[in-house]
């Protein structure tokens, strides 16, 4: 149903350059009405620059964007209606109390819910009576959510949102924006942590020096990379380090551990049980490994593709170590 | 004992127990104050420039004095005759106490002794609380408490830093005094009339740190200690019966030592128990509290306000303190004019140097008219200055990223910047009008013709309007075309001031001269008024602030 109508933002060639730096490269973005788009890459990839060009604050040297069916920079103030911003490095007004701060964003953008403001103070156990500079950085973020939330917008626009808040926070804060997809909202959600990306996107985008370099359903994504998996075997069957898609192989004696390329996964089953299968664990991959895949080595453009054997084992595998 | 509790123990619930080493209470007593020694150091570089140029400033000031007072009052006669003269002005009484020695010396420490003294106070509260809270505040000393650092080195680099920069300037004044030719007794008591209060606001600054949770709050009640201090003491000098008040005031110290007069030693005795005396208080406090919070909680704002709806709301809430603050200063400066215009008589004392200087700033007509066209070219100057602090107030909140939550909202950019320009443009309007009615209505109150002298008062300051405006749409076509250049207005109104004041003095050529707006300003009332150039400085104003929204409009929002 959301599919028949327009995206709520697409941003096609988008070029911007501060001086002799390119921050945005001929960047492509689409995000779907009513769905949860996740914003990735590392600090300095043109994440936030690409927001400010969506808000209006830069104007972009080259490329087409819409948002909500306008020009982000002509028609900004009435765009701006529509939508809400967190910023992701908040500042406040040293000698303006977080509730003030959360009124005169929510009234400049033409009006907010005070049911909703004062529920969600609550959830986010903010105290709005404290002054700007009285707040700690996960504080500031609060009061920037709180105003971005209670107001009644089709669009958020969130641009490191959680990266000061506590795990409980956090999990409040992934409640809410679930809330606010269920309502019909769209969300571009610019983060560098995977797991709440995983938790709450629809589809994720993955920025690299200013480009897009991968986008689609996480089911896509995962789709193009690697399952892992851990097998006892009564005997390890020939022919499995030859094997066209499997990578990394490790055998201690009846137990084998490798990683193989999604569309290889079948014929890796079937070997596998050829040798006698006694038990299994797989693991799908993560959005870590995609990540990583696209920012562990120090490979050009271009790398990371299935096929692509000799990229990235390496970081995919100490990211495994890690978790285990 | 006590004094042991006091500095290291855990003691109250607000008590840390950061020196609880088991090695005893003398180790935790040297503990508490381990690496004030490399702190020292720290603030040094830190403050380097900062007290250097104050440094610098202040003991120029006062020595450069001894040589430009000896030129102005060459002989006795004419010294006795400024202090005949002043002695009965109360508006400069209120600045710079009685004379108390018609001696060369005597003099300059009538003249600076007193607002010097100010002055370096000053530098120790901005210097104390910038050591002190501000490093709290932004989580530095939290940063440097987890390392080895006694509980009280901070405090104590602090101090010692700032009573080290007070004694400099003490010691160079005096060195500087008596190789000028000045008595060595008279020349070291004036050293301590600047270092002394200037240590006392030290320590108060100190206990400022301790009491509040913010910087500025604490910068703010130590400069209303000041602003106490100096107000004790004026009026201790001007209304009779009342000189204990000059006692209560740690600035009125400074004076009864009475450098070059009557050479008081003893007076040191309080300078140095208060400085003191405070600073224990600040180490006392400091051991009852918590890293990163204040002796008194943290004020609390509103949690809900109907009125933030607006840019304008918004403006209005970031810069009424300041205009608020301004506008105290341009009443005084106001009363000041006004009180002086009635005495020019008196005050000038038939100097004809004097009257020489005053007619090259003022231009020629009455002396009366002279002063009032002198004292509203300041006022044109000093709106300036707030026109361009208001307007710059603009770049600031883009470059601390607080303009673009508010142009992500439903703001034009017009509607934006409109809020700061209303202050920036009417600001300096009514810092002159508010100047202009106070110097008409004492002027007036004296004269008896309170019509001519309200008019004299107005127009004086009125007519720097348009050229002050120039100023501020200078500050305004920067800030939306180049705002990383921005602050070059201030630049702007430096090369005014200079050629303002120093020009007719170095006989600088017209056209050097007229590169500042205020030189095209008709000096009212000493000369008649002429439209044209008036109409044309508005004229240029009104251009710059149209560049500057126009310039705004198109660029990039800074991050």
């Amino acid at each position: 149903m959301t599919t028949t109508l327009r995206p709520a933002i697409e941003m096609s060639g988008i070029v911007k350059t501060f001086g002799p730096v390119r921050a945005l490269d001929h960047l492509d973005l689409t995000v779907q009405t009513g769905q949860v788009h996740g914003f990735l890459g590392p600090n300095g990839a043109g994440k936030s620059t690409a927001i400010r060009v969506l808000l209006g604050l830069l104007r972009a040297d080259a490329g087409t964007a819409r948002l909500l069916g306008g020009d982000p920079w002509r028609d900004a103030v009435a765009l701006h209606r529509r939508l809400a911003y967190v910023p992701g490095d908040v500042n406040l007004w040293p000698n303006l109390s977080g509730g003030e701060v959360i009124d005169l964003l929510g009234r400049l953008r033409g009006g907010l819910d005070i049911r909703r403001r004062e529920e969600l103070i609550e959830r986010f156990e903010l105290d709005p009576r404290r002054k700007g500079r009285t707040y700690s950085k996960g504080n500031r973020q609060k009061v920037a959510i709180v105003a971005a939330l209670a107001s009644d917008v089709e669009l958020l626009i969130l641009d490191e949102p959680t990266s000061g808040l506590d795990p409980l926070m956090e999990a409040v804060f992934q409640d809410c924006i679930n809330a606010e997809k269920e309502r019909g909202r769209t969300v571009l959600l610019s983060s560098h942590i995977l797991s709440e990306v995983e938790a709450l996107c629809d589809r994720v985008s993955i920025i690299r020096a200013g480009a897009v370099v991968e986008s689609g359903t996480l089911a896509e994504l995962r789709h193009l990379t690697r399952t892992s998996i851990s097998a006892e075997l009564d005997s390890v069957p020939s022919g499995l380090s030859e094997m066209p898609g499997v990578h990394d192989l490790v055998s201690e004696g009846a137990r084998v551990r490798f990683d193989v390329d999604s569309d290889r996964l079948e014929d890796a089953m079937r070997l596998l049980l050829s040798g006698g299968l006694r038990g299994l664990t797989s693991q799908p991959p993560t959005l870590e490994e995609l990540f990583l895949r696209h920012y562990g080595t120090d490979n050009d453009s271009g790398d990371g593709y299935p096929g692509d054997a000799a990229v990235d084992a390496q970081p995919a595998a100490a990211m495994r170590a890690d978790r285990s | 004992m006590t004094s042991l509790t006091a500095l290291g123990g855990p003691k109250g619930s607000g008590g840390r127990p950061i020196t609880g080493h088991p090695d005893g209470p003398v180790t935790a007593r040297s503990a508490a104050l381990t690496g004030t020694g490399t702190l020292l150091r720290l603030g040094l570089r830190r403050e380097r420039i900062s007290l250097a140029i104050w440094v610098y400033a202040i003991c120029i000031t006062l020595i450069a004095s001894f040589p430009t007072l000896s030129a102005l009052y060459p002989d006795q006669a004419s010294r006795d005759a400024i202090a005949g003269g002043i002695a009965g002005t109360p508006a400069f009484v209120v600045m710079t106490g009685p004379v108390t020695s018609t001696t060369l010396g005597g003099l300059t420490a009538w003249r600076y002794g007193v607002l010097g003294a100010a002055a370096v106070a000053l530098m120790a509260i901005l210097t104390v609380v910038r050591r002190t809270r501000a490093d709290e505040e932004a989580g530095r000393t939290e940063l440097l408490a987890a390392g080895v650092l006694g509980r009280f080195a901070p405090l104590a680099a602090a101090l010692g830093l700032v009573w080290g920069a007070c004694l400099t300037i003490g010691v160079v004044v005096a060195a500087g005094a008596v190789v000028t030719g000045q008595p060595v007794a008279g020349s070291i008591l004036l050293g301590a009339t600047l270092a002394g209060p200037g240590m006392v606001f030290g320590s108060i600054a100190a206990v400022a740190a301790q009491l509040v949770e913010s910087a500025r709050a604490a910068t703010g009640l130590a400069g209303a200690a000041l602003a106490v201090a100096f107000a004790l003491r004026a009026v201790g000098d001007t209304i009779t019966g009342a000189g204990f008040a000059s006692w209560l005031s740690p600035i009125g110290w400074g004076q009864k030592l009475a450098a070059y007069g009557a050479d008081r030693w003893w007076v040191l005795v309080p300078l140095v128990a208060a400085a003191g005396a405070f600073a224990a208080w600040a180490v006392r406090l400091q051991s009852h509290r918590d890293v990163g919070l204040g002796v008194w909680p943290a004020r609390l704002g509103r949690a809900t306000n109907p009125r933030m709806r607006s840019p304008l709301a918004l403006a209005a809430r970031l810069q009424r303190g300041s205009l608020i603050g301004w506008s105290i200063g341009f009443l005084a400066l106001g009363a000041m004019t006004g009180a002086m215009a009635t005495d020019t008589g008196t005050l000038l004392a038939g100097n004809a140097k004097l009257t020489e200087i005053m007619h090259q700033l003022g231009g020629p007509g009455g002396l009366t008219d002279v002063l009032l066209a002198s004292m509203g070219a300041i006022g044109g100057l000093l709106a300036a200055a707030y026109g361009i602090s208001a307007m710059l107030r603009l770049t600031s909140e883009e470059s601390a990223e607080r303009a673009a939550p508010v142009l992500a909202t439903a703001v034009d950019r017009r509607r934006y910047l409109a809020g700061h320009l209303l202050f920036a443009l009417a600001g300096p309007g009514w810092l002159l009008l508010v100047g202009g009615v106070l110097t008409g209505l004492l002027y007036g109150a004296s004269s008896g013709t309170m019509g001519s002298s309200m008019g004299d008062g107005l127009s004086s300051m009125l007519v720097q309007y348009p050229a002050a405006l120039v100023l501020v749409g200078l500050a305004a076509a920067l800030h939306g075309l180049v705002p990383r250049l921005a602050v070059l207005a201030w630049a702007a109104l430096g090369v005014s001031l200079l050629l303002g004041q120093l020009g007719p003095l170095l006989q600088l050529p017209r056209a050097a001269m007229d590169i500042s707006p205020f030189a095209h300003v008709p000096q009212l009332p000493s000369v008649p008024m002429s439209w044209t150039p008036v109409v044309v400085l508005a004229l240029v104003a009104a251009a710059l602030v149209a560049i500057g929204l126009a310039g705004f409009r198109r660029r990039d929002l800074r991050s």
